[in-house]
């Protein structure tokens, strides 16, 4: 696989911008590029596995939850722990929920995992466990020690940025190497004709399933991050506006391709934060939802291939026209 | 005697999602088309019992212009939105329609603002039946489920024994046959959007006295309709119908018994549904 330039200009414009000393575009970027992980964790199910999950902020919560309930009230956790521990919460919850939807297809995986990532919200929502409506907070961020020593500070915005930057690179570059993989293929071959894969004796259920428990893993690391930056957590991150919000970011960058979910990442946020802007609209900034309802309608209308699509489609305007 | 209540109450609600769910699946069934912002119907509906009572005073007068207002909707969103959805994916179907539910819900946000609003029983219902000395049970509730159980009635009747009946239940099974056999099934599918808009529609009208109308009150309801449209089958509107009045009495019933767990027992009676049967009760061929 070649990876594009656009990926290769991208990072090493993240890589710099710290330079800038601008700590608000150093939390801006962070938040990106954690959801940017997020949205690529989807893109393994929706784009690859062709499994359209709407209920993904289920693993993304559980992550960020697995973080505020691990940490002791007022102290720091260690990141070694919780950091491997809420990964694993979000996995093993993957796998069970995993058992129940992979068998269903179609529209009724939509809603099927929709409705259990509801079953969550309330779950967080109505009861004790996780604070209620309110939320927790997360008093001290997780600690990053080595022998001892302080290898990152959390609290110091570019420690943060960097570490986020490096563990999407990470993620970015894992994925890739497990959808070139034989189980990679094996997963889009299930997604083209899951019978025909069947025929030939791969357990297909066991691929989806697979792919559900990676997916899950890696949104948990994506809401275990978000935790961390905003030392904050509450029920709304599991709500299904957040499972469509990062739907939206992979047709917005264009499904089936992992830098399509990062720079859909970047597009939707960066939109949101033009439309939510008191600055440029004044009073009318709080309905940014109402552009942004309409943006969604037009791209789905007449971008379904999302940003890079376009911009392929721009290299070779006359082959793709009827494609 | 609570419990009676409790029942009663638990079958009321499991009715009025029954309107929603089968306008829902019915859209599913023979469009093809999920339709995440049904929910907004029923919100759109709720607010223009409010705003039309508070207008000409009376619900009465409302929900006759409610309907055609709703129904009107629904006719202009199928020819220009819904239409160009039916060959599309259901990914494409899903982020159109919840690009939709942010639309509605800013809207009504915009004209009607923020507040939490409340409809005046109608004076003709405002009575409650006394069950025992100190318990009674108000007529409205009883008036809801009488309308839910009419219209289920009503399109049984359309569905199974009327010409468009049949040409809708062929129209859903093989599109291209039945426009081959001379029918116009582009009139047929903006029809049936219409209709299941303006069940939602109803829904939230009839139901605004009782639950008051609030910002986001469609998306609570929609999930829970999802859940009925799984556990019944999405496409059956017998499944619709037996599902809504499951979850309709285990939610009334957890809140007595299991407060905290409320929210979750109708999620759990769908997992075990799924477990047994993942197609749904009724599975559509």
């Amino acid at each position: 696989m070649k990876t594009p330039v656009i990926l290769i200009a991208g990072s090493i414009g993240i890589a710099l911008l710290p330079l800038t000393g601008s700590v608000f575009y150093m939390q801006l970027l962070s938040k990106i590029m954690v959801l940017a992980i997020f949205a690529m964790s989807l893109d393994l199910l929706v784009g690859y596995g062709g499994l359209v999950s709407l209920g993904h902020a289920a693993f993304f919560g559980v992550g960020a939850y697995a973080i505020a309930l691990l940490s002791p009230k007022y102290e720091p956790a260690s990141f070694w722990l919780t950091f491997p521990l809420a990964l694993a919460i979000a996995a093993a919850l993957a796998l069970v929920i995993g058992l129940l939807v992979v068998r269903a297809t179609g529209v009724y995986f939509i809603m099927v995992t929709l409705a259990f990532a509801q079953m969550l919200y309330y779950l967080f929502h109505d009861t004790k466990l996780g604070g209620g409506s309110d939320g927790l907070f997360l008093y001290a961020r997780p600690e990053l020690k080595l022998a001892g020593a302080k290898l990152l500070n959390l609290e110091a915005p570019v420690h943060f940025y960097y570490l986020v930057f490096a563990l999407m690179l990470g993620v970015f570059f894992l994925l890739r190497t497990i959808l070139a993989s034989p189980f990679g293929h094996a997963l889009s071959a299930v997604r083209v004709n899951e019978q025909r894969m069947r025929s030939l004796g791969f357990p297909a259920l066991w691929y989806k399933l697979a792919a559900f428990v990676l997916a899950g893993g890696l949104a948990g690391l994506a809401g275990y991050l978000s935790a961390c930056q905003f030392g904050f957590v509450n029920p709304e991150i599991l709500s299904w506006h957040y499972s469509a919000g990062v739907l939206m970011m992979l047709i917005l960058g264009g499904m089936g391709r992992l830098y399509g979910a990062v720079v859909g990442a970047f597009a939707f946020v960066l939109l949101q934060e033009v439309l939510a802007s008191d600055r440029l609209f004044g009073p009318l900034a709080k309905h940014w939802q109402l552009p942004m309802g309409v943006f969604i309608v037009l791209i789905v209308l007449l971008a379904p291939s999302g940003l890079t699509g376009l911009a392929q489609l721009a290299k070779q305007p006359r082959a793709a026209v009827d494609g | 005697m609570e419990l009676l209540i409790q029942l009663l109450n638990g079958i009321q609600y499991g009715l009025l999602l029954f309107l929603l769910a089968s306008g829902l699946t019915l859209i599913f069934g023979i469009l093809g088309v999920l339709n995440l912002a049904h929910g907004s119907f029923y919100m759109v509906g709720a607010y223009l019992a409010f705003w039309l009572t508070e207008r000409t005073g009376s619900l009465w007068v409302a929900i006759p212009l409610g309907l055609a207002i709703v129904f009107l909707l629904g006719l202009l969103l199928e020819r220009g939105l819904f239409s160009r959805l039916y060959h599309r994916d259901h990914l494409h179907q899903v982020l159109l329609t919840f690009g939709l539910i942010l639309i509605f819900e800013e809207l009504r946000s915009v004209l009607l603002g923020d507040d939490v609003h409340g409809v005046p029983v109608p004076a003709l219902l405002s009575q409650s039946i006394p069950l025992t000395e100190t318990l009674s049970y108000p007529i409205y509730r009883l008036f809801i489920s009488g309308v839910c159980l009419a219209i289920a009635a009503g399109m049984y009747a359309v569905i199974q024994k009327t010409k468009i009946g049949m040409m809708i239940r062929a129209g859903s099974t093989n599109r291209e046959m039945v426009q081959s056999l001379g029918i116009n099934i582009g009139l047929l599918y903006t029809l049936v959007f219409a209709v299941g808009v303006t069940l939602a529609g109803l829904a939230g009208m009839i139901a605004a006295p009782v639950s008051s109308v609030f910002p986001g009150m469609g998306n609570q309801i929609i999930i829970i309709c999802f859940v009925v449209a799984i556990i019944g089958g999405i496409g059956s509107i017998k499944g619709a119908l037996v599902a809504a009045l499951m979850i309709g009495i285990a939610d009334t019933v957890g809140v007595v018994l299991l407060p905290e767990f409320s929210g979750v027992a109708v999620y759990l009676l769908m997992a075990v549904v799924l477990l047994w049967r993942p197609q749904g009760l009724f599975k559509v061929a």
